[in-house]
């Protein structure tokens, strides 16, 4: 049922953002300053900013900023969390050493801490947050694929094409690495969410993606100056990131429950 | 015991090295010159010069990196850029703001989650524990930068309740510690529920039922304190959810703590303050996690036996 419904939220929404220009006839960063900070009405489903722009069509612009972030993040924390995690687990010794030291030490950054320090030495900008976020975005991967590369190395089927000569890439992508893969694509959809969330806490921090470009962590940020006038500014951009974020955790923890052995043996809920 | 603290300790020590080398590298990782970006195009050749000896920043990089990791190791974090303040000084006057904060989400966190896990638990797929389950994912996909504006429009704006921004009164702390709390109060509500549903199928369960004792003193009594080991992990491990939770909600309502000076020293390139503030938070979360580690031990001694 939540699998259902998390991928529902995740189409609509991903829809919306691929659509955004058909859905509403206003320009995201077109100005009627006579109008600022209008409410809802009017032509405009979601009022207006304070510089007079359809907040609507800026929540649209602003989930694509917030998938663009999301899958490029997550594409390439994935990659290069699967290939450290595999390399390290697969052989084990020394290799693994190094890679855990830095796995380590990445993870002893709460949350986005990391990502708060080096976008604050970097300088505020999509690219610095793209590079952040997949910085402290990689090493959970690592350590999911590394443990079940060292539980599936030691498996029957693993040993028997090492016996049969199989090369050692052909040994770790074809047989070791697919065993991860399930427990990967539910981290890789939680870590969507955590994206989404961490590219707005960022841009909300005035760290992330600068305006004029609509961003639902900058809208909400311009919104603190007007909860008393325009609250409007706060709600809208806000909804959309929960529901958004909902979807990908209803679509994560389902994927989990289909995967999850010990679930399959309860019965069904 | 023994051996498992020794042991611990000291793998967390190439861990705190790593956490002050990024620390460190992080000045050397601004764009151009640090020296020049922290005081501005505008600024004189001679300044330049002399904030870079004051920094140190003249000296050959491996002997920066031993001052730092050595002035880190004495607690000394060097000084703030913009008020001479000593960084260490900064972050202690402002650490009980953060303190006050974080116990009081923490407290508001284990309000909520712990009635709302054991109900879910002790109704396992009723309509009581879809809405628990339902609610604590809404919880944990609600940013605290979004509901901390929307509670400041809803029991500031509307209703008048509490102040929007500031520290001071008990007024003042309710709102930020919702805020705070309420992502933490739904990983704790899952972490209740699922461990007191393991805890319910054992053996030991059924025995006290069939001796005819209470359900809610076999659910509280018996259950409830073995499911607290796990969720006291957890919330362990939710020290560092609490801590950059805390820069956002301190940023939000203004609250004068660690965060907030993070945040600010971010605006002002006050990259000293900055690099403290990171090093400062890093720490404590590698402290709490070990302090998690070893109570863990203490509590449950299958671990420690499998860890010798």
């Amino acid at each position: 049922m939540r699998l259902k419904i998390g991928a529902g939220i995740v189409l609509v929404a991903a829809l919306a953002a691929i659509l955004g220009p058909m859905v509403t006839p206003f320009d995201p960063a077109a100005q009627d300053l006579p109008l600022r900070l209008a409410g809802p009405g009017g032509g405009h489903l979601f009022g207006l900013d304070e510089l007079g722009r359809d907040v609507l069509a800026r929540v649209l612009a602003g989930a694509r900023i917030s998938f663009l972030v999301g899958v490029t993040v997550v594409a390439v924390s994935t990659a290069i969390g699967t290939l450290m995690g595999a390399v390290a687990g697969y052989f084990g010794g020394l290799i693994d050493d190094f890679i855990s030291r830095i796995i380590d030490t990445l993870m002893a950054f709460p949350g986005l801490l990391l990502a708060i320090a080096l976008v604050a030495v970097l300088g505020p900008s999509l690219v610095n947050v793209l590079f952040a976020l997949t910085i402290i975005g990689w090493v959970g991967y690592a350590r999911l694929v590394r443990g079940q590369v060292l539980r599936a190395r030691e498996l029957d089927y693993v040993q028997a094409a090492r016996a049969l000569g199989a090369a050692t890439p052909r040994v770790l992508f074809r047989h070791v690495a697919p065993a991860a893969l399930p427990a990967v694509v539910v981290q890789a959809t939680l870590g969507m969410a955590g994206a989404v969330i961490g590219e707005a806490a960022l841009s909300f921090l005035g760290l992330g993606v600068q305006p004029p470009t609509p961003s639902w962590g900058t809208m909400l940020s311009g919104g603190r100056a007007h909860l008393l006038d325009a609250p409007h500014l706060t709600l809208f951009p806000g909804i959309a990131m929960a529901v958004l974020v909902l979807g990908f955790n209803f679509l994560g923890d389902g994927l989990r429950d289909m995967v999850d052995p010990k679930k399959q043996l309860r019965p069904a809920s | 015991m023994l051996r498992f603290l020794a042991r611990r300790l000291l793998l967390a020590i190439p861990v705190l090295l790593g956490v002050a080398t990024l620390v460190f590298a992080l000045l050397h990782l601004v764009p151009g010159d640090p020296v020049q970006a922290m005081l501005g195009d505008a600024a004189s050749p001679q300044s330049v010069a002399e904030l870079r000896g004051r920094l140190g920043l003249d000296r050959p990089l491996p002997l920066q990196y031993a001052a730092f990791v050595a002035g880190a190791a004495r607690g000394d974090l060097g000084v703030s850029l913009r008020t001479n303040e000593r960084v260490t000084a900064a972050i202690a006057a402002r650490l009980p703001a953060t303190v006050e904060l974080a116990l009081a989400a923490i407290l508001v966190a284990l309000v909520i989650a712990i009635p709302t896990g054991v109900v879910a638990a002790v109704n396992p797929d009723s309509g009581v524990d879809h809405v628990a389950t339902t609610f604590a994912l809404v919880g944990i996909s609600m940013p605290n930068f979004w509901l901390g504006p929307l509670l400041a429009i809803v029991f500031s704006v509307g209703l008048g309740w509490f102040p929007v921004s500031g520290r001071g009164t008990l007024g003042h702390l309710v709102l930020p510690a919702i805020t705070l709390g309420a992502p933490l109060a739904a990983v704790l509500a899952r972490m209740t529920r699922a461990s007191l549903i393991d805890e319910l199928r054992e053996l030991y369960i059924t025995a006290a039922r069939a001796r005819g004792l209470p359900p809610g003193r076999v659910v509280m009594k018996h259950a409830f304190r073995n499911s607290l080991i796990p969720i006291v992990t957890v919330l362990g491990l939710q020290v560092g959810g609490v801590l950059t939770g805390a820069v956002i909600t301190e940023t939000i309502f203004a609250w004068p703590g660690v965060g907030r000076l993070l945040i600010q020293s971010i605006g002002f390139r006050d990259y000293p303050v900055v690099q403290g503030c990171v090093l400062f938070i890093a720490m404590t979360y590698v402290s709490v996690n070990l302090l998690t580690d070893v109570a863990y031990a203490y509590l449950d001694p299958r671990i420690r036996v499998g860890d010798d």
